[in-house]
């Protein structure tokens, strides 16, 4: 299929510093002596990538990782200090919704004046008109000049506008799901009516749940380099490993009881497969890789492995014993090698985005046994928004933590 | 492997640094409707919640006129070169007020818009086209006033042999000198944009220095008030010298203006406006990042 956008080697410069007297004085000796400016900093480092056209790209990074720089160039409100992006396709980039409204115009005026600068034609504009104000709700206050409205009803005419803009290529940003969770949803439900109309979107975010509800591609910016680039999930699994290891996990800090003869030296959080993730996301399967060290010789034929997740306010959320599904961690005779670490793996993790702590014990048995090492707590695990239901969708975290994909339907009067 | 992309045509290419002179004409056209949205955006901004409204176009230049008459006219004695003193002013005020007007404003194309130059692209050169739309607007207010002034006194002329009023086909050089002083003024307003992104000291100037400029420029006085002709056409390099006297020329039948002149101040402000562009077209790329 055709590109709609190419990136090659793009890099962006910038300044540090304010701009005085001091500064004039310094660029001006930097001029005269041909010396380098020591106050820069590169915010984006030989990024290149291509977009198809119909693509649906998310783009990934944590704050500070370029996405802002990037999305700017895209969409040439600055320009590149080395490198091209060549575009095909009208584009219409969204950085913010009402961008040139003027409080003291009314809101008719407003939405011809919005519309124009986001590219629109006055006759495109005056043609949705209808549905515009439809959309917005504001219909009574078309009049009123915008300094009168709450910033609720700015922000739905300001959205009415952008939602009725047509672009081929639309580059969105994040912020644009400002305001309440019902507003949120209805931007990310009118991306993806875009995405599914087969124009090219391609929306940066450090918000998991909308990437992988919407996009099909993925790729992850970090330290303003391009770290990788691949399908939706892909990134988005790269993306939780960048993510900066809060609490320890090797390290255990946690308080130890237990006899001590088998200990546990670490608890690891891991993709399936192997690969050590930073964080998790609802809905995603991971492993708890339980790292211990066997200190005296021994046998352990019943050995007991128990994982007890916790809120961060210590309410338990689900307990897990090898033995509730009468696995064996451990053969017949119940040796163990010098070191090792028993994994559970959680499919589909069922956690609300928050923060969790995780306490480990070793027993000798599940019932009478006695403990061989226990931490509390053993990891801090780090949830954060994810797809669990498929959907998109999540429940508010304080409304409970744990996720329960149930089934609905309606029956009709039984009696 | 061969190239995915080799053949296809692309519409937009974002690259470090553009040609200086490398000025889209159909990408502005295509923006036409928004030149026309920020206009009347301005206009119609500017007088919102004044009870006169509009009227303030008027009344700022008919109180400088009756200031202008009274200091230079009765206490200086400074000459009108036989026209009504009204006429005389009003016609220097006119057209200086739309380009001190297009001056002030083009100069903060970047500063005053930042917020909006942050967050979308379009041609960032449909801001001062529609800055030159609303001086234009203020001009036609402005200019219908001296007209009326102008009926006026030319009715009176025919009961008074006092007044001298000679109009005639000269009244065509009009449009030239409009578009002269649309060059010149926006010219020298994105001068001052784009070297005021990084250093503000020139924005702080320009009010300044339009005052003292005006003060240059013949608007106050008749340039035949300066005897020596060495002086007078040293006088005449400063761009708005033959605008001013060519206007009251047109009109008035007075004023000392040569085609030479006239032809110089043209070139100069064509000038003026090319180098304008070339540095509001290399500032513009990347003044996002220091503004």
């Amino acid at each position: 299929m055709a590109l709609a956008i190419k990136v090659e080697g793009v890099s962006k410069r910038y300044r540090l510093g304010e701009f005085g007297r001091r500064k004039f004085f310094s660029d001006l000796r930097r001029k005269l002596t041909g010396a380098a400016d020591t106050e820069e900093f590169w915010a984006l480092r030989d990024v290149s990538f291509d977009v198809r056209e119909g693509d649906v790209l998310g783009v990934l990074g944590r704050n500070g990782a370029g996405k802002s720089t990037l999305l700017k160039i895209l969409s040439a409100i600055t320009a590149p200090t080395t490198g091209r992006i060549r575009v095909k396709g009208r584009m219409a980039s969204l950085l913010e919704v009402g961008t040139g409204f003027h409080m003291e115009l009314t809101g008719r005026d407003n939405i011809f004046l919005n519309g124009t600068i986001l590219g629109m034609s006055r006759g495109e504009v005056a043609a949705k008109l209808d549905e515009i104000i439809a959309f917005s709700g504001v219909e009574k206050f078309l009049d009123t000049p915008v300094k009168r409205y709450s910033s609720g009803m700015r922000v739905r005419l300001a959205f009415a506008v952008a939602a009725h803009l047509e672009p081929e290529i639309l580059v969105a940003d994040e912020v644009l799901a400002v305001g309440d969770a019902a507003f949120q949803q209805r931007c990310l439900g009118q991306l993806d009516r875009v995405s599914k109309s087969g124009r090219t979107v391609l929306f940066v975010s450090h918000n998991s749940a909308a990437v992988a509800s919407l996009c099909k591609r993925g790729v992850v910016l970090d330290g303003g380099r391009l770290v990788f680039d691949g399908t939706q999930t892909e990134a988005l699994d790269y993306y939780g490993c960048l993510n900066p290891v809060a609490v320890q996990q090797n390290g255990v800090e946690g308080v130890r009881a237990g006899s001590g003869e088998v200990q546990i030296t670490g608890v690891e959080l891991r993709a399936p497969g192997g690969k050590p993730l930073g964080t998790a996301r609802s809905g995603q399967d991971i492993e708890l890789w339980l790292r211990f060290r066997r200190n005296v010789a021994g046998r352990w034929p019943g050995l007991c492995v128990r994982v007890h997740v916790e809120t961060e306010f210590g309410t338990p959320v689900f307990v897990q014993f090898n033995d509730l599904s009468h696995a064996r961690v451990i053969d017949g005779p119940g040796e163990l090698p010098a070191s090792g670490a028993f994994v559970c793996s959680i499919p589909a993790l069922p956690l609300a985005p928050a923060l969790y702590h995780i306490e480990t014990e070793i027993r000798t048995a599940r019932r009478q046994g006695e403990t061989l090492d226990r931490l509390t707590p053993a990891m801090k695990l780090i949830v954060e928004k994810g797809d669990f239901f498929g959907t998109g969708e999540l429940p508010n975290a304080r409304l409970g933590a744990a996720l329960v994909n149930g089934q609905w339907r309606m029956e009709s009067d039984l009696a | 492997m061969p190239d995915a992309d080799s053949g296809q045509k692309w519409d937009r290419e974002l690259v470090p640094k553009r040609g200086l002179l490398s000025v889209s004409v159909s990408e502005i056209w295509r923006y036409r409707d928004l030149v026309r949205q920020l206009a009347s955006r301005d206009l119609s901004a500017q007088y919102k919640q004044t009870v006169l409204g509009p009227a303030w176009f008027v009344i700022q230049p008919l109180m400088a006129t009756v200031v202008f008459s009274f200091l230079f006219g009765r206490v200086a004695k400074l000459g009108t070169e036989g026209v009504p003193h009204f006429l005389f002013y009003m016609g220097g005020l006119v057209p200086w007020a739309f380009f001190a007007d297009l001056v002030n404003k083009t100069s903060l194309t970047f500063t005053k818009n930042a917020q909006l130059f942050g967050k979308v692209y379009f041609p960032r050169l449909v801001a001062p086209l529609a800055q030159v739309l609303t001086s234009s607007a203020l001009f036609a207010v402005q200019f219908a006033v001296f007209l009326a002034g102008f009926g006026f006194y030319l009715w009176k002329s025919k009961s008074d042999p006092s007044i001298h009023l000679d109009p005639s086909w000269r009244i065509a050089l009009l449009p030239l000198l409009l578009l002269q002083m649309t060059m010149l003024g926006a010219g020298i307003g994105l001068i001052v944009s784009s070297l005021s992104t990084r250093y503000r000291d020139l924005s702080m100037s320009v009010s300044f220095g339009l005052q003292l400029w005006m003060y240059a420029s013949s608007v106050v006085f008749p340039l035949s008030k300066i005897q020596e002709p060495r002086y007078r056409e040293l006088m005449a390099l400063n761009p708005m010298v033959p605008v001013i006297e060519g206007f009251r020329f047109a009109f008035l039948g007075t004023g000392t203006v040569t085609q030479a002149q006239l032809a110089t101040s043209f070139g100069i402000s064509a000038i003026v406006l090319l180098l304008g562009l070339m540095m509001f077209n290399r500032t513009e790329q990347t003044v996002m990042d220091t503004v």
